[in-house]
């Protein structure tokens, strides 16, 4: 590495690169919105995961997210639960 | 055979009117029996920025409703022959916009011209699906920001899926990329995004840039389209969008550098 790429290195990145990511990233995620082969079934799987683990932690509804992601070939669900605060966890 | 386009970009102000008035003109130059109309019902502005807006006696809605006829409601222009406008009501509400309607004036235009150029509003309500729905061929105006690159893809999927070739499954409303108010220098210092990034992004073919210039302002001031200005940047962008949808292939416009400028190549 030359001395001057260090210096490249320490250079913030171009505003019009971060605005590229950026979009690329949200307009993926909205086609897939968009996609009525994709999601028709998250909503419905959201609402049922819900409830199984409802019987066993108390948790509110903005606590699950689910989420489909393609990379390459493959699909990615990704199911991301929040659990409440020790002190609120009781057995039902 | 008559093609209707829709000049259409989600977001506002990026130039979808400028644009209508001079790919509109551009055809009528090249000798194309040409009509735009404005379907911005109660935000008329099409005919301030081809000056006709004191001619303005019947209007879209008019003649849908039957209170005046088409020909009682187009607009010649002055200047170029085998252009003409339909301006947008100014007062009534926007759904005045039947879709039989704009079925039936669309019918009767299909037979006396050769492009039907619709200017559509900002917004993807119903002002917005009426001026696609029947369209052929989109000109999808972005500009290289964030915000309007995000409209224009869901504009590009509402063309895709709320058009009447999409409802019919008839063969997809043919798409074209224009890149308006660009400016390579901010591209080269890594500020906007570069024609080729909103591209990649948006994955339709580029028809056109047209560089950020004050001419597009002095001319909606005039109420002339930018065409009409052949010696200004905007004017000759947009003259070769009108080549290249036509099917040909302009001439490069490189800038030439001051010493290419001072002693020729």
């Amino acid at each position: 590495m030359r001395i001057f790429d260090y210096f490249r290195i320490l250079q913030p990145q171009k505003t019009a690169t971060v605005a590229k990511e950026r979009l690329q990233i949200i307009v993926a995620h909205e086609r897939r919105l968009r996609d009525p082969n994709t999601v028709d079934y998250l909503p419905l799987l959201q609402r049922e995961l819900l409830e199984v683990v409802r019987k066993y932690v108390a948790i509110e509804d903005e606590h699950i997210k689910v989420h489909v992601e393609k990379e390459g070939e493959y699909e990615v669900l990704e199911l991301n639960i929040t659990l409440p605060d020790e002190k609120r966890l009781s057995p039902l | 055979m008559a093609k209707i386009i829709v000049v259409t970009s989600g977001k506002g102000g990026v130039g979808k009117t400028t644009t209508s008035a001079a790919f509109s003109a551009g055809l009528a130059l090249r000798g194309h029996q040409t009509v735009v109309l404005d379907f911005d019902v109660g935000l008329r502005n099409l005919d301030l920025v081809m000056g006709c807006e004191r001619r303005v006696v019947y209007d879209f809605v008019n003649v849908i409703n039957g209170e005046g006829t088409l020909n009682q409601a187009l607009i010649k222009d002055k200047r170029v022959e085998s252009l003409f406008i339909l301006p947008a009501s100014q007062t009534r509400d926007k759904d005045a916009l039947t879709m039989k309607g704009v079925a039936r004036v669309l019918e009767a235009l299909k037979k006396r011209f050769e492009f039907i150029i619709c200017d559509s509003p900002a917004g993807i309500e119903h002002g917005a699906i009426m001026a696609m729905y029947f369209a052929d061929e989109a000109l999808v105006v972005t500009n290289p920001e964030v915000s309007s690159v995000r409209d224009s893809d869901r504009i590009i999927g509402m063309l895709s899926s709320k058009t009447r070739r999409a409802v019919q499954n008839l063969p997809p409303i043919k798409e074209h990329l224009l890149v308006t108010r660009y400016a390579p220098k901010r591209v080269t210092t890594g500020d906007m995004l570069s024609v080729e990034d909103v591209q990649e992004i948006l994955a339709i073919p580029l028809v056109g840039i047209i560089p950020e210039s004050p001419s597009v302002l002095q001319a909606s001031n005039a109420g002339i389209p930018v065409v009409l200005e052949k010696n200004t940047d905007a004017g000759q962008a947009y003259l070769d969008v009108v080549a290249r949808f036509l099917g040909e292939e302009p001439p490069s416009r490189e800038k030439k550098g001051f010493l290419t400028r001072l002693f020729g190549n």
